[in-house]
């Protein structure tokens, strides 16, 4: 938990509220009554946010999806929200045993050049697009500050909202990029277990837990419009840390009301040398968590992975997610030419911009392509 | 029968302005036209001029388009906005949307002073979207707003009417068209608003979120034309309790001279 030197504490308590929800937190002592009434809430507290993610809501997943579709329909109507995330390096110094950026990896590293990525850009803003995802790993040396401030200095050039998913940063670095042109940050505490969190960081500036904790509260103190929170689902006990990262960001957004929240839901999937998952969750189990966090923050943006197959990014689509990718590459570039370095995980659909569009108009959905105007 | 409706510089039939948000874009036209709404609002940062899915480019032919600011958390980002709206062609009519609250998106009255004093200046006419509340009404008018957008409930709440009294109040106190917006979520709360002397409505999700968007328009446009005659016509008072006699009781005074 020790914060090491260069990061940035603030005056919070949302981590040691969060936490001691968690704890809080038994899963099992919901009863179907329980979730019937957050069903028939108007204004859902955490109690009942509990009681859907409950093992007692799994029977009346049906009746939690008709509630959640009229939630979705009456805050974002009939909208979907395209993206695509481009990621621009994968050098990584941290040691997480789950993922394929990891150092331990032995994958092939690269970085985008500027000239590159103004070729990634053109490529990606062809098909239409224009909201990108800028994407790195965690290496402060590879990829700076600097340098990721002036790739969104030529991306800016081709979209019109840039989001980041990144290391976490200081309020200035924060502030620095959100001058860059980046108007979302997501990061991912991938499990608020703090032990487990420890055992699956054992070294790297990743290692530290309030550090990326409070990184979306220094990202909006940087002037970011919004922020997505999420843990990666199968790491830990999921339901607990799906339970946490609500709890984290509807205290951010009480803090900060202007703030834009947003939710991912990575299920962690085989990359490089994992193959094995302990924790796996069902798509069932996927659906019932995605279907709780509208319930409970339903102005809140929910966005699904292309981890996910088709048929399930589908359905969400018109049920509960607000934004999904299209025209994925997971690699480093890879838009318009092979990638340069190899990929963190394995993408499930694989569909392009068009496919994705046309998928949304056959049931009626409208794909917004750009939904914020940088003054 | 001629009933015009003034808003700013221009004169309209229709008093249904319709909001495009949340619903489809091959829509637009349908529900337009069904709808008779001669206005359409739109939120320039959905806006996507020159590339794909641009709801500029399903706007029907002579329907006035009302750029709003949503998206804007202060009066200079509304500014900055409605000048953007202004330089794509949008035209002069802009309604002012400052939000700093992501989960009610209640509006910001204050700022919204501001704002509509700084695009009054600029030459706009401005439609500003507030809480129904006399001292930020008769600050507005001050500023030479066009008209006041007081909200009937939370945004996309369908809830209807819940400041029913205190539009009453801007409707009695204000000298501008009462527009109401927000919350209106069935043709009878359209008709309601109307009745109370509201110039207009404004309706988005009600219609959008209908199974049939365009039969929605044209029920919304039925109840605000029959809201509008009845305000016009003058209802008649309603009793607190009892009857009355339809002979009046004081039919036996005589006419003296003095």
């Amino acid at each position: 938990m020790a914060y090491q030197p260069g990061m940035e504490a603030i005056a919070s308590n949302i981590m040691e509220q969060t936490l001691d929800a968690m704890r809080d937190f038994s899963p099992e002592k919901y009863a179907q009554d329980d979730v019937r009434r957050a069903l028939a809430m108007q204004n859902r507290d955490i109690e009942a946010f509990a009681a859907l993610l409950s093992p007692a809501a799994e029977p009346l997943l049906e009746d939690i999806a008709r509630a959640a579709k009229q939630e979705t329909r009456r805050w974002f109507g009939n909208g979907v929200a395209l993206f695509t995330p481009l990621y621009i390096a994968n050098y990584c110094e941290n040691h997480c045993a789950y993922c394929g950026f990891s150092c331990h990896q032995k994958i092939r590293r690269a970085r985008l050049t500027m000239d590159e990525l103004r070729r990634e850009a053109g490529a990606i803003a062809a098909t239409g697009l224009r909201e990108l995802l800028v994407l790195t790993g965690e290496c402060r040396a590879a990829s700076s500050v600097e340098y990721i401030g002036e790739a969104l200095g030529v991306l800016k050039g081709y979209f019109g909202v840039l989001g980041l998913e990144i290391y976490p940063l200081n309020i200035d670095e924060y502030y620095y990029l959100r001058t860059c042109g980046a108007d979302y940050v997501s990061v991912y505490q991938e499990t608020y277990d703090p032990v487990l969190y420890e055992n699956v960081h054992p070294l790297g500036p990743k290692r530290c837990y309030p550090y990326r904790f409070y990184a979306q509260e220094r990202a909006l103190l940087g002037g970011m419009r919004g922020v997505a929170f999420g843990a990666l689902l199968g790491l830990g006990d999921f339901r607990r840390d799906a339970f946490a990262a609500g709890f984290h960001a509807c205290c951010t957004q009480k803090k900060v009301p202007q703030a834009e929240i947003s939710f991912s839901f990575p299920r962690l999937r085989p990359a490089g040398d994992i193959t094995a998952i302990s924790n796996a969750i069902t798509e069932r189990q996927l659906l019932q968590t995605m279907l709780a966090y509208r319930l409970f923050l339903p102005f809140a943006g929910i966005t699904i992975s292309t981890r996910e197959r088709p048929a399930f990014r589908d359905a969400a689509a018109g049920l509960v997610a607000t934004k999904m990718s299209a025209g994925v590459s997971v690699g480093v570039g890879g838009h318009l030419e092979a990638a340069k370095g190899d990929p963190q995980f394995l993408i499930a659909d694989g569909r392009g911009v068009a496919e994705v569009r046309e998928m949304l108009a056959r049931q009626g959905l409208q794909a917004v392509m750009i939904d914020y105007v940088g003054v | 029968m001629t009933d015009p409706f003034r808003l700013g510089n221009k004169i309209f039939t229709s008093r249904f302005i319709l909001g495009s948000g949340k619903f489809s874009l091959p829509l637009v036209r349908a529900v337009t036209e069904q709808g008779g709404a001669e206005m359409i609002t739109l939120a320039l940062r959905r806006a996507n001029p020159g590339g794909e899915e641009n709801i500029l480019g399903v706007i029907p032919p002579g329907v006035t388009l009302i750029p709003n600011t949503s998206g804007a958390r202060d009066a200079n980002e509304a500014v900055r906005i409605a000048r953007l709206a202004r330089a794509l062609g949008c035209g002069d009519y802009v309604k002012v949307e400052i939000m700093r609250d992501t989960k009610y998106l209640l509006p910001e009255n204050y700022e919204t002073v501001l704002a509509c004093e700084m695009l009054v200046d600029e030459g706009f006419q401005v439609l500003p979207y507030v809480y129904p509340e006399l001292a930020t009404a008769r600050a507005l008018v001050k500023a030479g707003a066009a008209a006041i957008m007081p909200l009937g409930a939370p945004i996309g709440s369908n809830k209807g009417l819940l400041t029913r009294e205190f539009i009453q109040i801007l409707v009695e106190e204000i000298a501008l068209p009462i527009i109401v917006d927000a919350g209106i979520g069935r043709p009878s709360h359209a008709c309601e608003a109307m009745e109370l002397g509201a110039a207009a409505v404004m309706a988005n999700t009600a219609v959008a979120t209908a199974c049939d968007p365009a039969e929605m328009a044209l029920a919304f446009k039925l109840a605000i034309e029959a809201g509008r005659r009845g305000y016009l016509a003058g209802p008649g008072r309603v009793l607190e309790r009892g009857g009355e006699a339809s002979s009046p009781l004081t039919g036996f005074l005589e006419e003296e001279v003095i």
